[in-house]
């Protein structure tokens, strides 16, 4: 029964290792300035915790076996415990744990405490049931007023966000359901939700952001690799969470601008 | 103390009803608690099993449920969640072995009060039977957590109506419930203690009880408190949590509730839905070490009792289930830091959160210490003791990853998440209760269950759940959204299928050996060996009494405590064990 309890514990730390280290399933490649510090703080902190894992699981699989009962004569070692072994483990896990959260934090601060960089893109999302619409305040570089009651999801685009036309600030507006962003800037990222909570996930991006009824928050993140990116709802939203995803397009500064500028076109 | 057993020594009644229905006894209490929480683990546990078959066939047409719509698959999840949260992970470790056995280990003849006792069990039931109904009006499909609005308007889907009210009733009842056993468990720990029942000999698992009900009555206070909140946003127009300039345009075939219309939505203000989370986590979080103290406290046992070693440093373990209790109510906004709650704030919640990993360590390196130069023996109950501290490893050390609030980025609301929490909240808990399950069962009805069903039940079990498990792992990883009703929507997820599918098929398995605890646990109730007294050799004071426990536990005599609780293989000692009730001869600790 030992032997088989070892082969076990072991068997179950050897696989669930293997399938971390060979990145068999793995987060996408990182095409966001941040990314690279995100998956470094991932690495180290799972190097420390694969380290404990093992260890810990080797231990437990190697001691049930070890001292199995062999009989009255095998010995017992009656102790009540080591209370210098118990101040020194107590003392390297706060270290441990509490170092690698400082570690972490630098990518946090510059990410949510600082503003974002001058001339970044200024881009709202609005997420509502099932689906999620990006903003773009044209040449004037202002929003236009949105009001909740002529939101409309089932005419869509301006509609479906609310922007009020009386609003001078509006005329110029562009509302898209696909995301469009120039590749090297920072955007600047307005979110807002119009009945429940949704979850601006964009898993290549490393980024992910409530959307919270009542509150725009404001957030920044740069991407520095061009190409079509998921987006996909993080937060339970209602029976169509699950189809609730769009596209982030990041392209070149030329097609953005072309972009807008077509969009802009088809508005007047 | 003197005077509590003329008290509380009620006199054994003689009718049926009395005698099993509405029972002063803590033992039948505890059974009742037990049974119900039996019963809600079979229905959470076949509902997961229809969402496991639902995520890899979402147009499959079952027996009876026929297909199931995404809608329908959000109230599964909502209904799987509550259930196995409040009905079986904060209702058999306390509410069962506790109310069974916290009594007899402090050498007490009952509970502190024995009314209030009956009164929270049925009060837990109608809780129960108020949730069940919520499936026959359509359960809601907000999750258990409730987030608001979702939660909190009913036009914002299926389910949100009559089912929302239904469902966050029954937690009300539930908690109310709660605060009831929570304070009948302190009364009984600082009052009932038999002579010479020092605090600091107390058998583990009665810490892990007192401590559980300290933080039930610290908890589910804040929950009840949210719950009626939220009851008035919904049918009385207050705000709490409902912000202005909430307009559900795609929604428009549901029923109002509270909200006479639309317009009158649109106008309501001043609410947060970020309070809710606060409020909700505030509760939730120590509902984690709610659900896994008592674990902590069956494994310490265990361990000490079937290595015939004392347990490795008993202080060290009371004081980190005493630690693990008070930073406990102080890191709830780690589930908060994609929330849009003030960022600066996540760096102290993220601090707490690591600071206790620190305490769980100590007991993972005590569990070992316990281990190490013992003699241990390979009794079913001991197996999931050992499964339990395996689980409690591998879904320990991926909070760490989830408590910086950077790795919480990717990861937060992703499988990976799924997989945590379950390894420890669930499976690890739910191991500690099989653990407790296999160790007093001949204690609780007389005779021994079947040691090889035992085994084939652990070995299918450990194995099937980290099979289940740990691949959410890498599906986390992966962006794996959770509460996805299907994968069929988003390009990189459908990639993730095949892993999904695996644990589909996991799933099955682990559950079909589920029937193996099952026919074990009621066949052993008629078929098994006669058990002995004292079958594990153990020394705490459940073993000094007859099997079954007569009413008053002792039989008449009051027990005197001269030991601590883990006194195994104590040097010069006539066996390799002293009962905690043995005259102290013996070195006393």
């Amino acid at each position: 029964m030992g032997l088989a309890l070892l082969a076990l514990i072991w068997l179950i730390t050897f696989v669930s290792t293997y399938f971390f280290v060979a990145k068999t399933w793995w987060f996408p490649v990182g095409a966001s300035a941040s990314a690279a510090w995100i998956d470094h703080q991932f690495a180290v902190t799972f190097i420390l915790m694969g380290i404990v894992f093992v260890a810990a699981q080797g231990a437990l699989g190697l001691f049930v076996w070890q001292y199995r009962d062999r009989g009255a004569t095998q010995p017992v070692h009656y102790s009540h415990g080591n209370a210098k072994l118990e101040i020194i483990w107590t003392v390297l896990t706060a270290v441990l744990f509490i170092g690698l959260n400082l570690m972490g934090s630098r990518v946090w601060a510059t990410e949510r405490f600082d503003p974002p960089e001058v001339g970044a893109v200024p881009v709202e999302a609005t997420g509502l049931q099932f689906a999620w619409y990006f903003r773009y305040p044209g040449p004037d570089g202002k929003y236009g007023r949105t009001k909740a009651e002529l939101e409309d999801a089932s005419a869509g685009g301006e509609s479906a966000v609310g922007l009020d036309p009386s609003d001078a600030a509006s005329k110029d507006d562009i509302v898209s359901g696909t995301m469009y962003i120039p590749v090297n800037r920072e955007v600047d990222l307005a979110l807002r939700a119009q009945d429940v909570i949704h979850s601006l996930f964009i898993p290549s991006m490393r980024f992910k952001q409530d959307a919270v009824p009542g509150l725009i928050i404001h957030m920044h993140f740069k991407p520095i690799q061009t190409g079509d990116y998921e987006i996909a709802c993080a937060e339970l939203c209602g029976l169509g969470h699950y189809k609730m995803h769009g596209m982030l397009k990041v392209v070149s500064q030329e097609e953005f601008d072309k972009w807008l500028a077509s969009k802009e076109a088809e508005k007047q | 103390m003197a005077s509590t057993e003329i008290i509380h020594a009620h006199a054994a009644p003689q009718g049926f009803i009395r005698k099993y229905i509405f029972s002063l006894d803590h033992k039948v209490i505890g059974l009742q608690y037990y049974f119900l929480a039996l019963i809600a683990v079979f229905v959470g546990m076949g509902l997961s099993l229809l969402m496991r078959i639902h995520l890899i066939w979402p147009n499959a047409n079952l027996p009876i449920f026929g297909a199931i719509k995404p809608e329908t698959y959000l109230m599964f999840l909502t209904m799987h969640g509550t259930i196995m949260v409040f009905f079986v992970l904060t209702t058999a470790p306390q509410g069962g072995f506790g109310n069974y056995f916290l009594p007899i280990q402090i050498g007490a003849p009952d509970m502190a009060f024995p009314t209030l006792n009956m009164l929270s069990f049925w009060t837990t039931f109608v809780a129960f039977v108020v949730l069940v109904a919520a499936f026959f009006v359509g359960a809601p499909l907000h999750g258990w957590t409730g987030y608001a609005p979702l939660s909190a308007v009913p036009s914002a889907g299926p389910g949100e109506g009559l089912g929302a009210d239904l469902w966050i009733t029954s937690i009300a009842i539930f908690c109310a419930a709660s605060l009831m056993g929570a304070l009948n468990f302190i009364t009984t720990v600082l009052d009932m203690r038999a002579k010479g029942m020092t605090m600091m000999r107390m058998p583990l698992t009665c810490w892990a009880w007192f401590i559980t009900a300290i933080l039930g009555l610290l908890a589910f206070g804040v929950l009840l408190a949210a719950g009626i909140l939220l009851l008035m946003d919904r049918n009385l127009g207050t705000s709490f949590f409902v912000p202005g300039g909430l307009n559900f345009t795609g929604q428009t075939s549901f029923p109002t509730g509270g909200f006479s219309s639309s317009t009158d939505l649109i106008k309501h203000n001043g609410g947060s839905p970020l309070l809710w989370q606060h409020l909700f986590w505030f509760f939730g979080h120590p509902e984690v070490y709610i659900a896994i103290l008592p674990g902590m406290g069956v494994a310490s046992q265990l361990l000490s009792t079937f290595s015939r070693k004392p347990i490795f440093g008993y202080r060290a373990m009371v004081y980190a289930m005493l630690g693990i209790g008070i930073l406990g109510f102080v890191v709830w906004g780690h589930h908060m830091f994609m929330s849009g709650m003030s960022p600066y704030t996540a760096f102290a919640f993220s601090i707490m959160t690591m600071a206790i990993g620190v305490p769980s360590a100590i007991k993972t390196f005590n569990w070992l210490g316990t281990l190490y130069q013992g003699r241990v023996r390979f009794h079913t109950p001991m197996l999931f003791a050992i499964g339990f501290v395996s689980l409690f490893v591998s879904g320990g050390l991926s909070g760490p990853f989830l408590a910086q609030p950077v790795l919480d980025i990717p990861l937060h609301d992703t499988y990976f998440v799924v997989g945590h929490f379950h390894l420890i909240m669930g499976v690890a808990a739910i191991f500690g209760i099989f653990a407790a399950t296999y160790y007093w069962f001949p204690k609780m009805f007389g005779r021994m269950m079947s040691e090889g069903l035992g085994r084939w039940h652990f070995f299918l079990t450990l194995l099937g759940t980290y099979a289940i498990f740990m691949p959410m792992h890498y599906l986390g990883l992966a962006g794996q959204t959770r509460r996805y009703s299907e994968f069929t929507q988003v390009a990189y997820q459908t990639k993730l299928i095949p892993l999904q599918t695996f644990i589909t098929y996991a799933a099955i398995v682990t559950i079909s050996a589920q029937f193996i605890f099952l026919f074990n646990l009621f066949w052993s109730m008629a078929k098994g060996k006669k058990a002995t007294d004292n079958p594990w050799e153990a020394t705490t004071l459940e073993w000094t009494t007859a099997t079954p426990p007569p009413h008053d536990n002792f039989g008449g005599r009051t027990p005197v405590v001269s030991h601590g609780p883990y006194e195994y293989s104590v040097p010069g000692a006539a066996r390799d064990f002293v009962m905690q009730n043995d005259p102290a001869t013996t070195p006393a600790h």
